[in-house]
């Protein structure tokens, strides 16, 4: 089965253990995602592609209760489409990032939950093709031995 | 700098208009403002037109007299009417002209803004995964808003309440009939915590203002409004906006505080003077968030204010009194006409059923939309 990103350069795939793709000013050391040519804090275009931190907290969230219109491009319809969450995820203390979370039901979502990136199968097309794109997903607490 | 006044006011009602052209609406409002200003078109210098649906606003003078005067066409995103205006009192404070008309049009399709996202500097990408909804980051930045400063769902849908309430007194309203606080929060979540009826929608509709030198405004009118002040401001690094892939850890504030903060301090006005209130209520969530971020409250301090009826009509702080865009919808060009519309008809003591008692002599209004632009407007008798 082939798995393609939804768009080049936006996380590293395929890969072990994929990363999103930022950029970081070489002047001031803001982050961006994702990359972009020039400073959005001090103007500098001395950016560098930066990997950004795979886990994070939950900064804020929202959900998505009906289809997106076009451009959205996930093949569903207002019959098909499954709701879904959106969260600002702060990754370390470098950026925050709004991603897809895999948890939609509102009573499994709370502020400053822990969460990690995951890749998923966000579209699979006629010929088989999984296009993949980023969410992030909850990092479960450690359960000890039963 | 010259001062400003206003002297006429006019609107084309808001809703649906089937195939009436947002062209056509924008002319009856232009003449509305004439009449109420009694100024005859050819007395108008100059005008600067906004509107998102229309490319050239200026085909108004088709309908209205070809007299041959500058005429420029503006868009900036949801404060495209607060730019029209701004423009417009900018021409007249420098001198170059005395008499000028700033007007606002649109018509909507149904349902929530779409577009490119490469246009708002947005990946393409970004609206493939479906994060391209101005209804999203609403949603993300009240929840956040409540979380941190105690305000309950109860307070959004008393908002909304309030916002539909005043407009079944506002004849030009699109939304004109009740719905209790009930009925808001049992309508369908669309983005947690906001529901259907604590949205806006795009509609259709039109407004415009005559402006002219404050010095001459009584050659027109025993009742002149002064324009005081007109700020525009977009997003500063640290700001959470509309349409954005990432935010900075690093926080600064929204662009509607240092608009505001700017207009206070051009017209020598605090918030504790202001009479009467309009505010983007894009959302019931986003009327809240800007109460604070325009100075008329501290954070938190919304939910007693709204459980005391303050933003009431016959409140202390009378916000939205003409149904704000819950009620009116949102033809983009339009809406911030619409606020200074129903300002001036408060301060003149012209508002009927919708009447702030005793004697407003201060108005206020706040414009703030995609990807992070805010306009306030502060006006004075
Ligand atoms: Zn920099």
């Amino acid at each position: 089965m082939t798995q393609i990103a939804f768009a080049p350069d936006v996380f590293t795939w395929p890969a072990d253990d994929p990363a999103l793709i930022g950029s970081r000013c070489q002047q001031c050391a803001a982050v961006t995602f994702p990359e972009q040519p020039s400073c959005p804090r001090c103007g500098s275009v001395e950016m560098a592609r930066h990997l950004l931190p795979r886990e994070g907290t939950l900064w804020t969230w929202t959900t998505q209760a009906f289809l997106p219109k076009e451009p959205y491009a996930s093949g569903e319809t207002p019959e098909t489409f499954t709701p879904f969450a959106v969260g600002l995820v702060q990754l370390g203390d470098e950026v925050r990032v709004e991603g897809r979370l895999t948890v939609a039901d509102p009573a499994r979502i709370s502020f400053g939950m822990r969460l990690r990136l995951v890749i998923f199968p966000f579209r699979t097309d006629e010929d088989g093709t999984q296009v993949m794109s980023y969410a992030f997903t909850p990092v479960e607490p450690v359960e000890g031995n039963r | 700098m010259t001062d400003v006044a206003i002297i006429g006011v006019g609107i084309h009602p808001f809703g649906r208009f089937g195939d009436k052209s947002a062209i056509q609406m924008g002319a009856e409002a232009i003449r509305a403002a004439l009449a109420d200003a009694g100024v005859e078109w050819k007395q108008v210098q100059f005008a600067f037109g906004g509107s998102r649906e229309v490319d050239n606003p200026d085909a108004v003078v088709g309908l209205l007299g070809l007299t041959g005067i500058p005429f420029m066409d503006v868009y900036n995103g949801c404060a495209t009417a607060a730019t029209a205006l701004e423009l417009t009192a900018d021409a007249i404070r420098y001198g170059k002209y005395d008499l000028g008309v700033a007007v606002g049009m649109d018509k909507h399709s149904h349902g929530a803004f779409t577009a490119d996202p490469v246009h708002y500097s947005a990946p393409s990408w970004y609206g493939d995964i479906g994060h391209f909804l101005t209804t999203k980051f609403f949603g993300m930045k009240i929840n956040r808003y409540m979380h941190d400063h105690g305000i309950s769902a109860q307070t959004l849908a008393r908002v909304a309440a309030k916002n539909y309430r005043n407009g079944g007194l506002n004849p030009n309203a699109f939304r004109r009939k009740p719905l209790t606080e009930q009925q808001i929060l049992d309508s369908k979540m669309l983005n947690y915590p906001l529901t259907n009826y604590m949205f806006c929608s795009p509609d259709e509709g039109a407004a415009a203002v005559v402006l002219c030198r404050a010095d001459i405004a009584h050659r027109y009118t025993s009742h002149p409004i002064l324009l005081r002040a007109t700020a525009l401001r977009t997003r500063s690094y640290g700001a959470h906006e509309v349409h954005a892939t990432w935010a900075a850890v690093e926080h600064t504030p929204a662009p509607t505080v240092y608009a505001s903060r700017a207009a206070y301090e051009t017209a020598g006005i605090g918030p504790e003077d202001v009479d009467v209130i309009q505010l983007q209520d894009t959302d019931a969530g986003a009327e809240i968030i800007h109460m604070a971020e325009n100075g008329f409250c501290a954070d938190g301090d919304q939910e007693k204010l709204l459980a005391e009826g303050a933003t009431e009509i016959s409140g202390r702080l009378p916000v939205n009194t003409d149904g704000g865009l819950i009620a009116n919808g949102e033809p983009i060009g339009a809406s911030g006409l619409r606020q200074i519309h129903e300002l001036v008809r408060q301060l003149r003591g012209q508002a009927g059923d919708r009447q702030v008692p005793g004697t407003p002599r201060v108005g206020y209004a706040q414009l703030y939309g995609a990807p992070g632009t805010a306009g306030v407007s502060i006006l004075s008798t």
